[in-house]
């Protein structure tokens, strides 16, 4: 029995079964497999064009793939689609931003919350009772938990599109957060940031993961941050996994390294954060 | 000076009016629209409640496409099911007029939702293209349907009564007229200041990614068009006990493009917006011609030989705010606003 209940709780929190995605004549997901560990930071990295958004769209359940299967939570979620997916703790940020410009940060960070809310139309037209109530509460949460928690204050009113690079990605983890994760999957979440930002996105990841317990999968160029904060490591290339462990397993990996200096589109930060883990 | 007010809790914060000057201006607002029709002529309140009307139909609009971003052009027609099926109840089931009006509101919403299905699939000028689609449709029931309509010819309703009196005249239709187009600006305030409002805008800016975020598209895009419709409906509805005479000639497309054209001239995006390109466009035709027949005694075929001129004028007046000044009435007030902020210290 005991066994049996340890066994539960590694269970993993996603598991996705040999999925394969085809645009047309191109296969940017060839029979990709893999479990993410609950409670953990699972990275994956690759060269551009790997199909690692590609691999997050078809998670979150925009991308409908052709074969292969996504459990979550033990969960076969594999024809359903992305609303219900959110609403079961599926939280993602996005490469490109795509946040609500022409509203303020705090209404940004309220349209997580959606699938949680109750109100109606009717309801939400006379504004009285419960839509106010449900309203203000989820107001003092966004101020207390996130807001707070991001080091947001100053710009909660700011509209978005008026905010700098780096407090935007900021407000898109936010409303992340306010999503309610179970699983908060990150698509490049410190792109274009230098290395002040970066380190104190890095400080807001493992936070979320140890505060708020939120399992964490994050697409990442940064090798150096990668090798910082995960505690595992998948990495995709040409669409299929050519490999998977601990950080220390995947930086000695050799297909890696050529995966990586074979492709020639890679960044230069790239071509830097190779060379810097081959040198580590 | 005004003073920042510390906000105290965040039910304050999340108010329609945050400060008591926001609350003095809407107070005195009011009692204007309370008086007004104890001062004035039958005629400016026949425009007023032209006007009433025609912000009910616009915030309705806005809402669609202001705020979702679906582009319509058959919202005159779901007008027209408003007040036929007013009429309908009024005549046939002698149903009262504060009854028959949110019947009328209902009936187009059923319409409106179900000529917003195409919507989960076309976008644009596509769905403009079957909206105006479902104008014609419409229109040509409206046409042929004569047993409920009354054809070509249209049909006549009995006045609304109230307390055994009958409502007659604009300044009678202004009690049943005003209070539904406030009622429906502050519902449309409202809707913006909960999850509702929130999943329209989220559909109208990026709806791929609101679906990320459990907004289920079907569900607010149908949402949209029937309250949208549900106001054109009302303001269809009034329209009928306003003058007590429908013909299909009354709904036809031209008028739902007259819609469009208001909330943009009033600012797409606002509640404001759709007020104030209801008020500009139901007005500055008619002061064009009060204008021309002011020269009536200088020149006396001025309102006949002028009125070419004034549709042009009008045109030209929404051209240029296309041109100079695309975010709308509601954008100058804002920087009126703004100036007068510190007023009277500093302006
Ligand atoms: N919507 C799409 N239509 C066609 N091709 C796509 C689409 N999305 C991604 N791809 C292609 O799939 C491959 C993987 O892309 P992507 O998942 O964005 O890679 P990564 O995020 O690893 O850089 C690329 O070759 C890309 O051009
Ligand atoms: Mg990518």
């Amino acid at each position: 029995m005991i066994e049996e209940a340890d066994a539960r709780v590694d269970a993993p929190i996603l598991q996705v079964e040999a999925i394969s995605l085809a645009f047309g004549g191109l296969n940017a997901l060839r029979n990709v497999s893999l479990d993410v560990v609950p409670g953990c930071i699972t990275a994956l990295v690759g060269p551009n064009g790997a199909g690692k958004t590609s691999l997050f769209n078809a998670i979150s359940g925009f991308y409908r793939p052709q074969s292969g299967r996504v459990f979550f939570e033990g969960r076969d979620i594999t024809r359903l689609s992305a609303p219900p997916r959110a609403k079961i703790g599926l939280a993602r940020t996005f490469q490109n931003i795509a946040l609500f410009r022409g509203l303020t940060v705090l209404d940004n960070i309220k349209l997580g919350r959606h699938a949680h809310l109750r109100t109606s139309l009717v309801e939400a037209l006379f504004y009285y009772g419960r839509p106010q109530r449900e309203e203000i509460e989820l107001r003092a949460e966004i101020e207390q938990r996130i807001i707070d928690f991001l080091e947001i204050d100053h710009i909660r009113h700011a509209p978005v599109g008026a905010l700098p690079y780096g407090l935007q990605k900021r407000v898109e983890l936010a409303r992340a957060l306010a999503m309610k994760p179970r699983l908060l999957m990150l698509d490049e979440p410190v792109a274009g940031m230098n290395r002040e930002e970066t380190e104190d996105m890095a400080r807001f990841i493992l936070d979320v993961r140890d505060e708020w317990g939120v399992t964490i999968l994050i697409v990442e160029h940064d090798m150096r941050l990668v090798m910082d904060i995960s505690d595992h490591v998948i990495v995709l290339n040409f669409g299929e996994v050519i490999a998977r462990g601990v950080p220390a397993e995947v930086q000695k990996n050799e297909e890696v390294a050529k995966a990586y200096l074979g492709s020639g589109e890679i960044g230069s930060q790239v071509r830097q954060s190779v060379t810097e883990m081959a040198a580590s | 000076m005004r003073i920042g007010s510390a906000k105290q809790t965040y039910a304050a914060d999340e108010a329609i009016f945050k400060t008591d000057v926001q609350r003095l201006w809407f107070g005195l607002l009011a009692l204007a629209l309370i008086l007004f029709p104890f001062v004035s002529s039958d005629y400016w309140q026949l425009l007023a409640c032209l006007i009433a009307v025609n912000v009910i139909a616009a915030t309705g609009v806005m809402i669609l496409t202001g705020f979702t971003g679906l582009v319509s052009l058959g919202h005159a027609a779901f007008m027209g099911v408003g007040a036929y099926t007013a009429a309908y109840l009024s005549n046939h089931l002698a149903l009262p007029f504060w009854l028959s009006i949110p019947a009328g509101g209902f009936a187009a919403a059923a319409v409106g939702a179900v000529f917003g299905i195409p919507s989960l699939r076309v976008k644009g000028l596509y769905l403009a293209l079957t909206t105006i689609a479902a104008s014609f449709i419409l229109q040509s029931i409206f046409f042929n349907w004569t047993a409920v309509t009354g054809g070509a010819r249209g049909l006549t309703i009995e006045p609304a009564s109230m307390f055994g009196h009958l409502l007659v005249t604009p300044g009678a239709i202004y009690w049943i007229a005003m209070p539904i187009a406030a009622l429906s600006v502050w519902w449309a305030r409202n809707l913006l200041r909960t999850r509702v409002g929130r999943a329209f805008i989220a559909i109208r800016d990026r709806d791929v990614s609101a679906e990320l975020l459990g907004i289920d598209l079907l569900r607010y895009k149908l949402m949209s068009f029937a309250l949208a419709s549900f106001y054109a409906g009302m303001a269809g509805a009034v329209w009928v006990y306003l003058f007590r005479v429908i013909t299909p000639e009354s709904f036809r497309l031209i008028e739902s493009i007259f819609f469009v054209a208001a909330i943009i001239v009033g600012g797409l995006g606002s509640v404001r917006g759709a007020i104030f390109g209801a008020v500009f466009m139901t007005l500055v035709p008619e002061l064009l011609k009060i204008g021309a027949s002011d020269l009536a005694p200088y020149w006396p075929d001025a309102v006949k030989l002028l009125s070419p001129v004034r549709t042009i004028v009008f045109g030209a007046l929404i051209v240029g705010f296309l041109m100079f000044e695309p975010l709308g009435l509601n954008e100058i007030w804002l920087r009126i606003r703004q100036r007068f902020a510190l007023w009277p210290f500093r302006t």
